[in-house]
């Protein structure tokens, strides 16, 4: 990882003054140690009119993963997450920043005794950064510097000149100008948000973050239009993150068994950059007809299938009349979040009886599901692939069997309604298919003959008359005269007990 | 004074019992269970009296130290071992309590009086200091409670009761070790067990014609065992007694009783009993033969032992099956389920009972072989197998020989009787008629594998696994297999290896050779490393074999998917026109019939990387390679300025020069393994194994008949969409040969390839030591393992810090891997059902999210 700083000069104010404000000589080449490799100072040029000074981190990239084995803080979480095939080595990060503050730490501060006058004044300043991982792309560059009072070039990096056809990278060459600046600004800039636009999430420094970030932004932070963001990206990129990240580890291990992201597998739980964590009017639309329905089935005992981050579940506890809510869902993660979003660990003995979250999948039959009297599963079935459902409706329908069923997913057609949505989009990178109200109507009059089960179907949200609800319901309840499903067979069923003694003179003539 | 007298009584005690000692304080119980027993099978209640109260005799600890007593009784008699009781036992509660304890153990409770007069009671507890000055009344009480006992003893439930009166006959008895009824351990066949018969004569004559049997004799001296059922419903039930009788009269055969039977010997013996369920027909059918073959019957059905143990412990019989904790055991409860088994208390939609699945709980030793519940096929589940193929049914009759596990049957003559359930049924999951359910993956869990024991799967792995493949995977029916993980070869730690300029190797052939060699392989085959990404390719010849053998309607001919079960494209299309490539090729090699498969399951490599790695590729690869190369211009650039100002930088700018050349190497390193395509135009398919065809696993084929198979339909490939594997077969033994194998990878290595495996020809091959040897070992290239030790590994510092790599936990997930996909292989080939392929499957993936170096 690599900048330059080049000041320009007089005769009467020479360029190579920068050599004093840095506190490094022009005419040698300077090696620092530092905590992840050795940083080397040197000039490419250096006279009166033009000045640069070079900071050239060589970050050791074995050392890098190999301390982020240990347990102690320091490095990754784990070595799942430390690659050594890594851009730390190249491209300006928070280990660069880390070593601009260590080398040039008088800089900074904006001390120099020799040359006092011209560390407290603005010079002409040019700082290149050949490769900056800049996550928000040019344009956030730009809002992020131009208010400081820099010019801006940001031009993207291509990811391989082999093969086009991928793209840019998520780099930029940064060339920033000014001479309304003082060096010690300068590197303070730096030093807050190179980090800030790496934006990576396996590196953090130390626990007094935001000492730090107060004293660097001494004088610009507050009142930046983009301080929020700033502050957030840069304080956000430690514990959270890493406890996140300790939370996968055995989904990263699966997406590296199979040369995928991480991403592409773990992404139950939307970031909160994604459009699901908002609370839309229609999320709670959706609740309030499950609510509705909930209660005029009279069920008390109800399944959450699916139940996410547990806002469901939140509700439900909020009534008395249920006095027992499984929220089943298959990603840990969501369950982690559910529990901490209900405080689960917190809550009084009586309330806590009354919930369970549980690790489930409706690809599997469940006897901890049976014996319910109502079920939700509330924007569950456009998540399976559609060969298979059939397994899920089995589960539901043909095991678990409670009294009544609610069922909703998006209604396909009135996604032309949605401003954001380009066209032929589904709502959600994981949606497999989304229905039309007709498909999903056959879909649930069928599961409903199949298992006995009768069905309604309520719009949820705006119902558009030419392309209808945005969110579409089916409410299932089981037929008075259905008993056991048919088309089926020897329903295996519960491993409890197990009777054993007397033998009644039907069972012992039956075979 | 007789015979018996002098010498002592001989009293018969069963070698899995309670014996309970019943006598009065100073009877001699103590001294009587010493002479006959083993100290350990003898627990007295004096001594669990000291253990919870340091006093033998402290009588304010009795109930403490009688739980203390049952408890650890109870222990003993779970694990199967003969347990004397040595209290007084005088009163008819104790008694009980110890009856109790047998029947929830299901052995027999025994007794043994020591009727000894007062005097001499009085007397010894007055030579023993501890007890010198218990009152003579005790004693009295005791002896008056026993004589009130003694007739009633066995109403209480003993089985046994053996009365000794007098000093001299508890002194001169003798205690004789009898076997149980059902343990028939000695015995060790060969057998030919057969299952249930339903009044089918004409069909067991020829099986057992079939079998070898002349006239119910099999001139090899195998012996018939016979699963129950033998009467009801069926056309000629006396005529399957009949020669059913005679085969065990004459010592050919063996019989458990099933329900039918023991239905009518109740009705023989003159009880009320419905006549249903074939039963009036059996009557009817007695009718003409004579009171004196009806007296027959009823002895044989009433001899009849609930069920066998047999050959050394190894084999079960019994009628309805049996959870092991009830085998070689005696009760009511035992019998009751050997002849009807367990049920859930439900009713299925037919107004049957429906059965506990106790099978697919059953981990015992033993195989239990059953009959009872009409099955379409003989199937081994867990080690068990049920032979009621339903030939009064229009099924047939099954027999299975034992010990060679084969099956042997004859189809029914016609329908008999209708059946109140459809043989074969629909449902989810397969032919089992029983969906996958949670139980079968979640949680800790231990699966047992033939090839490798037991392998356990964690918890955290477990519920990583389950939202793999509940989000991602395929169709679980499509997906019976998972590759497992391969362990590189041992690290290189010799420098500059003859004939190779730059010595410098992580991973080097000389160590693969070497330790097949110590495994004492001598044959390994070195097969090209294709960098694409592994494949599984389940190819049906059509979709209404996908149907039929793996239960998927709807059109799918089989499945492309990943090492964690992903499918390879969204499109379905495109994965049905890449196995239709596949099956027209295996179609003009003539491998189906050659193979006598409909089917098969393939591994495979599918290039190119980009294909599916492409996120990866950008968000990571691509990205560093893109880094360093925006970065060196500039610091070079800087350097040379710096230099040519007279800075000395020279070191600074050589090693500079060196890591961009290292970040050049890199780029081109993962170029090799990207490249455009569109649609298929572009993608290739590399099978290295046929893994499963009907029927059979192909596990243990050796690799090179199987490239001959795999080269013969790549060659009838004309889409150009399937590619060899290059390989070369090395003689880990031969310098020459392994010199040759060294060269080999040098020169393929050099020009970018991945590199190797190095597999022992033999494929599935085990060590000097009885263990499974590493299926495979990767030999990496030295180019291609800067994608995945970084651009600079190389250099000598790095190289020499990576060295220190440890492969103890990679090499064991990938045995424990290999493992569970021979199980699966197994499983499969086997017919078993659904959930216990899956089982095995699962497992490969939750151990795949075990913390192991991702680099190794």
């Amino acid at each position: 990882m690599f900048l330059t700083i080049t000041t320009t000069g007089t005769p009467e104010r020479p360029a190579t003054d920068l050599g004093f404000l840095l506190h490094k000589h022009p005419e040698k080449s300077q090696a620092f140690s530092t905590s992840y490799g050795t940083a080397h100072v040197l000039y490419p040029e250096a006279d009166t009119q033009r000045c640069t000074a070079a900071l050239l981190l060589e970050v050791d990239a074995v050392a890098l993963v190999r301390r982020g084995k240990g347990k102690g803080r320091g490095g990754a979480p784990d070595a799942a997450l430390a690659q050594y095939v890594n851009d730390r080595p190249y491209a300006a990060s928070s280990l660069l920043a880390v070593a601009l503050s260590s080398v040039f730490s008088s800089a900074m501060r904006g001390v120099c005794t020799a040359r006092p006058e011209r560390a407290a004044e603005p010079l002409p300043l040019a700082v290149e950064v050949p490769v900056l991982p800049a996550r928000g792309g040019p344009d956030l560059v730009r809002r992020l510097f131009e208010p400081l009072g820099w010019a801006v070039t940001a031009d993207p990096v291509p990811l391989d000149p082999e093969f086009p056809e991928w793209g840019d990278s998520r780099y930029v060459r940064l060339i920033l100008e000014s001479e309304r600046l003082t060096l010690a600004e300068a590197l303070r800039h730096l030093y807050v948000l190179l980090p800030v636009l790496d934006d990576a999430k396996h590196y953090w420094v130390s626990s007094d973050e935001v000492d730090k970030l107060l004293r660097a932004g001494e004088g610009w932070l507050v009142g930046h239009p983009e301080q929020k963001l700033i502050t957030s990206r840069y304080l956000s990129r430690r514990w959270s993150l890493t406890r996140q990240a300790m939370e996968r580890l055995e989904l990263v291990r699966l997406a590296e068994a199979d040369d995928s992201a991480v991403e592409e597998i773990d992404n139950a739980v939307a970031d909160e950059t994604g459009t699901e964590e908002r609370p839309t009017p229609l999320a709670v639309q959706r609740r309030d007809a499950i609510l509705d329905e909930l209660h005029s089935s009279g069920a008390a005992r109800v399944l959450d299938l699916g139940c996410g981050q547990g806002q469901l579940v939140q509700a439900l506890l909020k009534d008395p009349r249920y006095t027992e809510i499984v929220g089943v869902d298959v990603s840990v993660r969501a369950l982690t979040i559910a529990s901490r979003r209900l405080k689960l660990d917190r809550m009084g003995e009586r309330q806590a009886s009354r919930v369970k979250l549980v690790q489930g999948s409706l690809a599997y039959t469940d006897k901890r599901l049976k014996g319910y009297e109502a079920a939700v599963l509330s924007e569950v079935v456009e998540h399976v692939d559609p060969p298979r459902l059939p397994a899920l409706e089995y589960a539901v329908f043909g095991a678990a069997r409670p009294r009544t069923v609610l069922v909703t997913t998006p209604n396909v057609e009135y996604n032309v309604r949605w401003e954001s949505l380009p066209a032929g989009h589904v709502r959600h990178g994981d949606h497999r298919f989304e229905w039309t109200r007709e498909e999903f109507r056959a879909w649930a009059r069928s599961v409903a003959e199949r298992y006995g089960y009768d069905v309604g179907f309520r719009p949820i949200g705006p119902d558009d008359p030419e392309v209808g609800p945005p969110t579409q319901m089916a409410v299932f309840t089981m037929s008075s005269t259905a008993t056991e499903p048919t088309g089926t067979t020897t329903e295996t069923s519960s491993t409890e007990g197990g009777t054993t003694g007397t033998t009644t003179e039907k069972e012992a003539t039956a075979a | 004074m007789s015979e018996t007298q002098r010498k002592g009584r001989v009293l018969p005690v069963t070698d899995l019992s309670l014996v309970v000692l019943v006598g009065a304080s100073g009877s001699g119980k103590s001294t009587f269970a010493r002479r006959h027993f083993k100290p350990t099978e003898v627990i007295s209640s004096d001594f669990c009296r000291g253990l919870v109260s340091d006093d033998q005799n402290d009588q304010g600890a009795t109930r403490d130290a009688f739980d203390v007593l049952h408890y650890i009784a109870g222990k003993r008699l779970a694990a199967g071992r003969r347990t004397v009781v040595d209290a007084t036992s005088v009163q008819q509660d104790s008694r009980r309590q110890l009856i109790e304890l047998a029947k929830k153990h299901d052995v027999l409770p025994i007794a043994i009086v020591l009727d000894v007069p007062e005097e001499v009671c009085a007397e010894r507890n007055a030579a023993r200091t501890d007890r010198a000055d218990m009152p003579r009344r005790v004693i009295q009480r005791h002896i008056r409670e026993l004589r009130r006992s003694v007739r009633h003893l066995e109403r209480e439930g003993f089985r046994k009761v053996h009365v000794l009166r007098g000093v001299e006959e508890v002194a001169n008895a003798t205690v004789v070790t009898e076997k149980r009824f059902n343990d028939l351990t000695h015995l060790t066949g060969p057998f030919d067990i057969i299952g249930d018969i339903h009044g089918c004569a004409s069909e067991l004559e020829s099986l057992l014609v079939k079998l070898g049997y002349t006239d119910g004799v099999h001139p090899e001296g195998r012996t018939a065992v016979f699963v129950g059922d033998l009467v009801d419903r069926g056309p000629d039930s006396p005529g399957v007694l009949r020669r059913v009788m005679g085969m065990v009269e004459a010592g050919s055969a063996l019989c458990v009783p099933g329900n039918h039977e023991n239905k009518y010997g109740r009705f023989l013996k003159g009880r009320k009993v419905q006549h249903t369920h074939g039963l009036a027909e059996t009557i009817e059918q007695m009718e003409g033969e004579s009171d004196e073959f009806k007296q027959r019957v009823r002895e044989f059905i009433d001899g009849l032992v609930s069920h066998y143990v047999l050959d050394g412990g190894k084999l079960v019989v019994c009628h309805a099956g049996l959870p092991e904790k009830y085998h070689g055991r005696t009760s009511g409860r035992v019998r009751s389920h050997a002849l009807y088994g367990d049920t859930t208390g439900e009713t299925d939609e037919f107004g049957l009972p429906v059965r506990y699945p106790w099978a697919e709980d059953y981990r015992g030793r033993a195989a239990v072989v059953y009959g009872h519940t009409p099955v379409p096929e003989a199937t081994w589940l867990n080690n068990t197998i049920c032979l009621d193929t339903g030939a009064v049914f229009g099924g047939k009759l099954t027999a299975l020989r034992w010990p060679e596990r084969e099956l042997v049957d004859v189809a029914a003559e016609r329908v008999w009787y209708e059946p109140a359930r459809p043989l074969r049924t629909e449902a989810p999951g397969g032919h089992d008629g029983r969906p996958l359910d949670l139980d079968d993956v979640h949680g800790r869990r231990v699966v047992e594998t033939r090839h490798s024991g037991r392998v356990a799967v964690r918890e955290e792995n477990a519920a990583a696994a389950l939202e793999v493949m509940s989000r991602f995977a395929v169709d679980p029916r499509l997906l019976p297999y998972l590759p497992p993980t391969m362990a590189p070869t041992a690290t290189s730690h010799e420098e500059n290896r003859g004939g190779a300029a730059d010595g410098h190797f992580l991973e080097h052939p000389v160590e693969a050779f070497a330790q097949y060699r110590e495994a004492g392989v001598e044959r390994v085959v070195c097969e090209e490393k294709h960098m694409g990404s592994r494949a599984v390719a389940l190819v049906c010849r059509d979709a209404e074999v996908a149907g039929k053998r793996f239960g998927v309607d709807g059109g799918p001919t089989g499945a492309l998917y990943t090492r964690t079960g992903r499918p390879f494209f969204d499109d379905e299309t495109v994965t049905e026109e890449i196995l239709g490539r596949v099956r027209a090729a295996a179609d003009a090699a003539g491998l189906w019939d050659e193979l006598a498969t409909d089917w098969m399951l393939l591994d495979a490599e599918l290039m190119p990387w980009s294909l599916k790695a492409s996120g990866l590729l950008r968000s990571q690869y691509a990205a560093v390679g893109a880094a360093a190369g925006a970065v060196f211009p500039g610091v070079l650039g800087a350097l040379q300025g710096a230099e040519a100002r007279g800075v000395d930088v020279s070191a600074l700018l050589g090693r500079q020069r060196e890591r961009a050349a290292d970040a050049g190497a890199f780029t081109r390193a993962y170029g090799r393994y990207c490249w455009p395509t569109d649609g298929l135009d572009g993608v290739r398919l590399a099978p290295f194994q046929i893994l499963a065809v009907q029927g059979r696993s192909l596990a243990a084929v050796p690799h090179d008949r199987q490239l001959a198979l795999i080269d013969r339909v790549v060659e009838h490939d004309g889409t150009g969409l399937l590619q060899t594997t290059r390989r070369l077969y090395v003689d880990t033994g031969d310098p020459e040969s392994v010199r040759a194998g060294i060269d080999w990878w040098l020169e393929m290595t050099g020009r970018g390839g991945e590199g190797m495996v190095v597999k022992p020809v033999g494929a599935l091959v085990r060590d000097g030591q009885g263990r499974l040897v590493q299926p495979g070992v990767k030999c990496r290239g030295r180019e291609y393992l800067r994608i995945i030790y970084g651009p600079e590994y190389t250099r000598p510092d790095n190289l020499e810090r990576l060295r220190k790599r440890f492969l103890g936990h990679k090499r064991s997930l990938a045995i424990r891997e290999y493992a569970l996909g021979l199980e699966a292989l197994d499983r499969l080939a086997d017919g078993e059902p659904l959930w216990r392929v899956h089982e095995a499957v699962f497992g490969v993936l939750a151990l795949e999210s075990e913390p192991v170096d991702p680099r190794l």
